[in-house]
């Protein structure tokens, strides 16, 4: 397991170098200048020209490029332009913002996408089926910026029920807190919450077509332990798999969501550091999300081997 | 005791039919046959002849599709069609056992062999998991495994087919059944394996006078298993006798012709295997004429016309055909028309 873990972390080094250098390229194609951005339209020419010396900017690209892989390695992602402090501890301190709503809305979206999908295989061509799948097919096509401001919309504006904006705060109670959440969550947990409906519903079909089952079901096991031992178990592989990328891609996601909720995570980090050209910034917060989808695969590749024995990245498999 | 007297399995006209949206398909319709203590059965005949529904309809483990409309089925005086779902939990894996065709399909892959087997104990016995596990282990021993304890921490992939065949024969004897339903449980498995498979399921039926259903399509099996035969085809009981009575006199054409294609050692090696032409009636179509009229070449008008009764021709030796009465009246190769 150790051999394992060592070597898919070093498979993610050349992916994780692709991705800096490819945000680093795209952030210098931007069109814009993060001196001029600081320093406003009314700055001078020299003003605006020192602060590019100061920053570094004046430097050849590749140059640019050498200073910034440098000092990764050391820990140091460079310093934020529009924010004055350094980006690393700068997005670790927008980090327990982010997972508050992102973790919530994944732990929602299991605990209700993997029943429906469950009781829909179960269910097979019945109006519970037909209502949910149509549900979850309309969750997953729907743009979530149309979702949230439709949201904002029924419950902020014209029901006053739920904040719209910010995250509260622990001051003002729990209460001030969950309320602020609801909305981001509910939005944030549409589109995983449909999607694992869907896999559980049409990998649960496939395990529960299958021989064992008759045969477990001809032995006289109960029907809740065919079902949710073996049947879900067999059935967990690519369940576990979507769920992993709804993880990975939760963080993005949260850029849409956060934005309109002005939920102050990585996502409204990396709206402002585009809009303030922080090149520093950009790049900080997309190796990051870049590590967490790493992470989240890897977890996923481990998750599989306790799920299912034949699978077994340790190579030389029995026969 | 009173009780030993009657059959312990008595099937009586039993129809189970499928309704799917094509239409209601026959699958079983019209079953009669008994099944003692310590003797074997044999259902005989082709794909689609009804044979695994009916084994199916026994502890009623049917598709949803599928459905028991007629007749009745008595186990050990219970009538298995109107007993609880409770009752009949209690009854699979344990009174009555089932054997599939395909022993590496018929384990659940992600579980260990061992607790696939304890879990299957403990849901019909009451005692710990340590006395369960300790049965499991004298289960595989007594079905010729070896290192049985090592064998239960295996994952079912990690064993032969006739190994798993051989874990599932331990498991189906683990609260000794009364009757063990195997379907075609040699099928999958290589010929090698086959007969000591078979052997094994011998010796314990003689061991703890277990009843055996064994359903196929392997004459050869038939005959060297069971006592007595029912050949089924779309759906009916065509012949039904002792398995001698059956080998030495068959009488429905369609059984000739099933034994016609049995590959002979003395055969010569240039002859084709000979085939009954055709191919089975749509089941959704059956229930008035022989079914099969449309590939006998001995069929006559009235066999077109009316379903046959199965008649008693000799004793114990039951026939559905009208031109056969047991006595000469049909003679097998004498084709009329």
């Amino acid at each position: 397991m150790l051999r394992t873990i060592l070597k898919r972390v070093l498979q993610a080094i050349p992916v994780l170098f692709v991705v800096i250098t490819v945000t680093f390229i795209l952030t210098r194609l931007i069109p814009g200048d993060p001196a001029l951005t600081m320093l406003g339209p009314q700055a001078t020419a020299q003003a605006v020209d020192a602060l590019r010396e100061r920053l570094g900017l004046n430097l050849p690209l590749w140059q640019q490029f050498i200073d910034y892989i440098l000092g990764v390695f050391q820990g140091d992602f460079g310093w934020s332009t529009s924010y004055n402090t350094d980006v690393m501890p700068l997005i670790l301190s927008r980090l327990p913002a982010t997972l508050s709503i992102t973790l919530t809305a994944l732990v929602i979206a299991v605990i209700i996408g993997i029943p429906i999908g469950v009781e829909s295989a179960l269910k097979q061509n019945t109006w519970f089926d037909y209502v949910f799948m149509v549900l979850a097919l309309v969750g997953v096509s729907m743009p979530i910026f149309w979702l949230g401001l439709m949201l904002v919309l029924t419950f902020s504006v014209n029901l006053g029920l739920l904040p719209s904006m910010g995250m509260g705060s622990m001051a003002n109670g729990i209460g001030d807190v969950i309320s602020h959440m609801v909305l981001p969550v509910f939005c944030l947990a549409t589109i995983p919450t449909s999607t694992i409906a869907r896999i559980s519903r049409s990998s649960m079909l496939d395990t529960i077509g299958s021989d064992y089952i008759k045969s477990l079901r001809s032995r006289g096991i109960r029907e809740t332990a065919v079902i949710w031992k073996h049947a879900f178990k067999n059935a967990l592989p690519p369940i576990v798999t979507v769920l992993g990328m709804q993880l990975a891609s939760a963080f993005t996601g949260a850029i849409l969501t956060e934005s309109i909720f002005s939920w102050p995570g990585i996502g409204t980090l990396i709206v402002n550091a585009v809009n303030s050209r922080d090149y520093s910034l950009i790049q900080g917060t997309v190796l990051f999300t870049a590590v967490v989808f790493v992470v989240v695969n890897l977890i996923v590749d481990i998750v599989y081997t306790l799920i299912n024995p034949r699978v077994s990245y340790e190579g030389g498999g029995q026969d | 005791m009173a009780e030993n007297h009657e059959h312990l399995l008595e099937v009586r006209d039993l129809k189970t039919y499928f309704h799917t949206s094509a239409g209601v398909s026959r699958a079983v319709d019209g079953v009669s046959f008994t099944l003692d203590r310590g003797k074997t059965l044999g259902i005989v005949g082709e794909s689609g002849s009804g044979k695994s529904v009916t084994a199916s309809s026994v502890i009623r483990l049917l598709p949803k599709t599928g459905k028991i409309e007629q007749g009745s089925i008595t186990f050990d005086g219970r009538d298995m069609t109107t007993i609880s779902d409770k009752e009949l939990l209690a009854i699979r894996g344990s009174d009555i056992a089932m054997i599939y065709q395909d022993p590496m399909t018929s384990l659940d892959p992600v579980f260990k062999v061992g607790n696939q087997m304890v879990e299957l104990i403990l849901s019909h016995e009451k005692m710990s998991k340590a006395e369960a596990r300790k049965l499991a282990v004298e289960m595989l021993r007594r079905v010729g495994i070896p290192e049985p304890e090592r064998r239960m921490d295996s994952y079912p992939y990690e064993l032969s087919g006739g190994m798993c065949q051989r874990v599932i024969i331990a498991m189906s004897m683990c609260c000794h059944p009364k009757i063990i339903i195997a379907d075609e449980p040699t099928t999958a498995l290589d010929v090698t394996v086959q007969s000591q498979v078979l052997d094994l399921l011998k010796e314990l039926q003689d061991t703890f006078g277990t009843s055996i259903l064994l359903i196929t399509h392997n004459l050869g099996i038939v005959w060297k298993m069971a006592d007595d035969v029912m050949v089924m085809y779309a759906g009916r009981t065509v012949e039904h006798a002792s398995t001698e009575e059956l080998y030495a006199n068959p009488l429905h054409p369609y059984t000739w012709g099933l034994l016609d294609s049995m590959p002979k050692l003395s055969d010569n090696a240039d002859e084709d295997l000979k085939t009954i032409p055709g191919v089975p009636p749509d089941l959704r179509l059956t229930g008035a004429c022989c079914n099969f009229c449309n590939r006998c070449p001995y069929a006559t008008e009235i066999c077109e016309r009316e379903v046959p009764e199965t008649r008693e021709v000799a004793p114990g030796h039951f026939v559905a055909c009208h031109l056969q009465d047991g006595k000469g009246s049909l003679k097998r190769g004498e084709v009329r028309r």
